[in-house]
């Protein structure tokens, strides 16, 4: 029953699915068992950008979880990722222990800086993973709950949503770029030395984060999943087509969107706190609005409303930019704006809908 | 010792160049440095002649000839004396012998201003300590008889900041009577109740400490502070702090005044950043968020204005006002035939397809100018500072940019309420069925709208290219408050904007002190998150029909 309500009757997501499994079997095994010299050998480097764009991946899927299936379209979701990899970058930080270029057995070396004697409060207890991605899920999560409480309450809707969600990632980030808010200020926290003592430089580490951020996705994606296809999931989308009309059928409006709200933000986070690793650095430059929005068009460009579509749409999106960013960088902010204007204007659904489109011919639905 | 420097005739001199200095005056009412350069004195040779006497002779003889030098009407004199002075004035042994005035590393002809780096073989013409003494006294002299009166409060500012001593207050009495400047008399009497503060009688320093409590510079509330701390007489004491009390109260007036401005003139910022996003977002509810590039194209109008004409840099800004509205119009109507108008009735599509245009309009500004900022020149009359007093003082560039902002926002006023267009506008934009069917051409008003917006985008680019870096990300400084700003002041509502942009500005300049830049943007944010979701429709929502969509 569940199995075909999550997979068999979604013919698209199984595909896409698989082959996010199949690239989570096989790149690992060409990376460490074939030799550096075949053909077939994966480099490090492929390695940690596909890594990347499995949280990217996981990160549209949040993004279109609400905007997709409950019409909101926020462009702040960065904030929830960052906040996400702050907290992991945190838990990494106290790794680093009196390795880092001052040698203090506590502190930061941005805190040795600037001549702090303790650590503050809010960095209590980040030494201790548990702890650390309790945080990663609570802080954003907390963060969507009083943001979302405030606005949904109000009947804050639409394009004044997605402006003050985007004044929020913008607050954030000039905070975040301030030294005294104890969080490395413009450079942000980086230098990780291990993550759960595995060493973060070592090879079988960097695959072990990819398969975690493949799983996370797959997991991820079956929670979208059982979430759009429940009752629940049937009142969202009546909130999306005709918020009136199912709030005086007695339906609360604002705590299903409430929730849906905090539980992408949460999936927003946990690609944070995979990436962070990855990547090996979280600054305040990852609140920038512009990130946000570049989140939104990975789901337009990929199908809004189906959630393989922004799996689809972040993989293609950030394959296209890291394409054009070492190929002519000039280029990629026209293809990237020109992508903006044209999937709005002529692809409304996105790639999925086009690949629909072709296919209705000789599909019975 | 030898007394070269006697009391007789310096006084002589200066009565002469008293009468000089009034004559001149007189003589020449519209006085700027742009008239002086070529105003050759029938004196010039023999002011160069003395001045290539300087090097000669021994230290008397050298005095005797800036005593001569002292007669003379000369631009270059001032210079001359100070480098003199500082022993930055060099000459070498040729005959008649170069001199040159040292700056820095630089060597500068001290009497036709050529450049004179890297000769070799000048000396330090020397001078000895009654000579500096002498010097300082004619240097004085020259800026307090200068004919432009700025120059002359700063000299009396300049006594009054090295101290005032007996040679100088008698200098400062002599120079009173025919002073005429209110505020250089003001600052006489502030510089001369200082000396008497320190000297006079108990009566005197009595009448000092009354005139001193009218000041409001810093070494006289240092001069009173000290009275009032350490003076023996309990009455001094008392009226020294009675006069403190009273100057901190005036100063702590004119700082809040001063914040109002500053206040005011970001909120005039914010003002012309956001009174475009008014007409598109507010009036024709389009979400263009290219808005900040409109913007930025304006500001790139003045650079190109002032790249072709580089003659007219004092006429650039008036040239590039029409230039920028007319260029930005274009862009606009462009953007909203070729993207806009296929997504009327679709906001969230609109602000992502207007996002991407935002993108492409940066990197073609980076592509075809380089991703570097751009300098535009600032008009000699919108550059210097207004100082009202001590304490106060404003630059005009502000100055100008507030009025300026009001100017454009009753233009707009003006243009909404008076005219055809503006009557169309508010009809299609209440009902656009209605509107077109007693014939109004809703399509043509749409685009017409929208270019007077992107218009106005760019007119408050050429202001903001006199305050900020003119470079490709000019605009997305901007655009976040400015979205602020309309959605705060009640979307399509205009006064709305003017009183949610000036309060905006006043709130964000009177936490900055005591929370930093950077955080007091940060609490206005959050502030104005929290007040969107108490009022989401602004402080001043719209009633009626027309708010019902």
């Amino acid at each position: 029953m569940l199995t075909q309500r999550l997979l068999l009757s979604d013919r698209g997501g199984m595909l896409v699915l698989g082959l996010v499994l199949l690239t989570t079997i096989i790149v690992p095994i060409l990376n460490l068992a074939v030799p550096s010299d075949s053909p077939l050998y994966i480099s490090n480097y492929t390695v940690a950008l596909l890594g990347k764009f499995l949280c990217f991946a996981l990160l549209a899927l949040s993004v279109d979880l609400i905007w997709g299936y409950a019409g909101i379209l926020s462009l702040g979701h960065g904030a929830f990722f960052s906040l996400g990899g702050y907290a992991m970058g945190m838990y990494l930080m106290r790794q680093i222990g009196d390795r880092g270029v001052y040698g203090h057995p506590e502190l930061m070396d941005f805190m040795v800086v600037l001549n702090w004697d303790k650590l503050p409060w809010y960095w209590q207890g980040f030494d201790m993973f548990w702890f650390a991605m309790l945080m990663v899920l609570l802080v954003p999560g907390l963060l969507a709950m009083v943001f979302g409480w405030l606005a949904f309450r109000s009947r804050v809707t639409g394009v004044y949503f997605a402006i003050i969600t985007q004044a929020l990632t913008y607050a954030l980030m000039l905070a975040f770029f301030r030294n005294e808010m104890g969080f490395g200020g413009n450079n942000g926290l980086n230098d990780f030395k291990e993550i759960l003592g595995f060493d973060l430089a070592a090879k079988t580490t960097r695959v072990g984060l990819f398969v975690a951020s493949s799983i996370a996705l797959i997991l991820g994606y079956m929670a979208c999943r059982y979430i759009v296809t429940s009752r629940m999931g049937r009142v969202i989308i009546a909130i999306r087509d005709a918020e009136s009309r199912t709030r005086f059928s007695g339906y609360q409006v604002e705590s299903y969107k409430l929730w849906l709200f905090v539980f992408s933000a949460m999936l927003a986070a946990v690609a944070g706190a995979l990436y962070v690793p990855q990547v090996g650095i979280i600054n305040p430059g990852e609140f920038s609005p512009l990130n946000s929005i570049e989140m939104v068009v990975w789901v337009a460009t990929g199908g809004r409303g189906t959630l393989f579509g922004a799996i689809v749409g972040a993989f293609s999106v950030n394959y296209a930019k890291t394409f054009f960013t070492t190929f002519s960088p000039e280029t990629w902010l026209f293809i990237l704006g020109g992508l903006f204007v044209l999937v709005t204007l002529l692809l409304p659904k996105g790639i999925v809908g086009l690949f629909d489109r072709f296919s209705r011919k000789g599909d019975k639905q | 010792m030898i007394p070269i420097c006697r009391l007789t005739p310096r006084h002589a001199v200066q009565q002469w160049l008293t009468r000089l200095l009034l004559l001149c005056l007189c003589s020449l009412p519209l006085h700027t440095s742009a008239q002086e350069a070529p105003e050759a004195t029938p004196a010039q040779p023999i002011f160069d002649e003395l001045v290539r006497q300087l090097p000669s002779g021994n230290l008397r003889q050298r005095a005797t000839t800036v005593e001569q030098l002292a007669s003379q009407q000369d631009e270059r004199l001032a210079d001359i004396l100070a480098a003199l002075i500082a022993g930055d004035l060099l000459a070498n042994k040729d005959k008649p012998p170069v001199v040159a005035i040292r700056n820095g590393d630089t060597l500068t002809d001290a009497l036709n201003g050529s450049d004179l780096t890297g000769t070799s073989g000048l000396r330090r013409i020397p001078v000895n300590n009654s000579l500096r003494t002498q010097l300082r006294g004619m240097v004085a002299q020259l800026n307090l008889s200068h004919p432009d009166s700025d120059k002359r409060y700063a000299a009396v500012q300049r006594f009054i900041r090295d101290g005032v001593d007996g040679e100088t207050a008698t200098l400062l009495r002599q120079h009173q009577p025919s002073e005429e400047s209110g505020r250089v008399n003001d600052a006489i009497d502030a510089a001369l109740a200082l000396f008497d503060l320190q000297t006079g009688d108990r009566d005197q320093r009595m009448a000092a400490i009354d005139t001193l409590s009218g000041s409001l510079e810093q070494e006289a509330r240092n001069a009173l502070r000290s009275v009032a701390e350490n003076d023996e007489d309990a009455t001094l004491r008392a009226a020294a702090a009675k006069a403190i009390e009273s100057i901190q109260g005036r100063i702590s007036f004119y700082r809040f005044i001063e914040n109002v401005f500053f206040g005011l003139s970001l909120g005039s910022i914010l003002l012309l950043a956001a009174i475009g996003l008014a007409i598109t977002f507010g009036v024709m509810g389009v979400i263009n968020m290219a808005h900040g590039e409109l913007i930025m194209i304006g500001a790139y109008t003045t650079w190109g204005i002032q790249v072709l004409f580089p003659d007219l840099i004092e006429w650039s800004l008036l040239i590039a006002i029409p230039a920028a509205f007319l260029i930005t119009a274009l862009v606009g109507i462009a953007i909203e035939r070729g993207v806009i108008r296929f997504l009327y009735g679709r906001p969230l599509e609109t602000l992502l397809a207007t996002f991407g245009l935002s993108l492409v309009l940066q990197q073609a500004v980076r592509t075809l100018f380089s991703p570097l900022n751009r300098s535009v020149t600032s008009p000699e009359w919108i550059s210097g500072t207004l100082s009202i007093n001590p304490v106060l003082s404003i630059t005009y560039t502000r100055l100008y940019i507030l009025l300026f902002g009001l100017a454009v926002f009753f233009a707009l006023m003006l243009v909404m309420k008076r005219t055809s267009l503006g009557l169309k506008v508010r009809a299609v934009s209440q009902n656009r069925a209605m509107a077109r069917a007693v014939g109004v051409r809703s399509n043509w008003i749409d685009a017409l709208t929208f270019g007077l917006g992107s218009g106005i985008a760019g007119v408050a680019g050429v202001a903001l290219s006199q305050i900020t870096n003119v470079g490709p990300n000019l605009g997305q400084a901007y655009i976040i408050d400015s979205f602020m700003v309309v959605v705060f002041g009640g979307v399509g509502n205009l006064w709305g904007t003017l009183v949610s942009a000036m309060s905006l500005g006043l709130i964000n300049n009177f936490l900055e002190p005591w929370a930093g830049a950077m955080l007091a943007k940060v609490l206005v944010l959050i502030m104005l998150i929290l007040f969107i979701q108490k009022k989401p429709k602004g402080l001043f929502p719209q009633k009626g029909r027309a708010a019902a969509d």
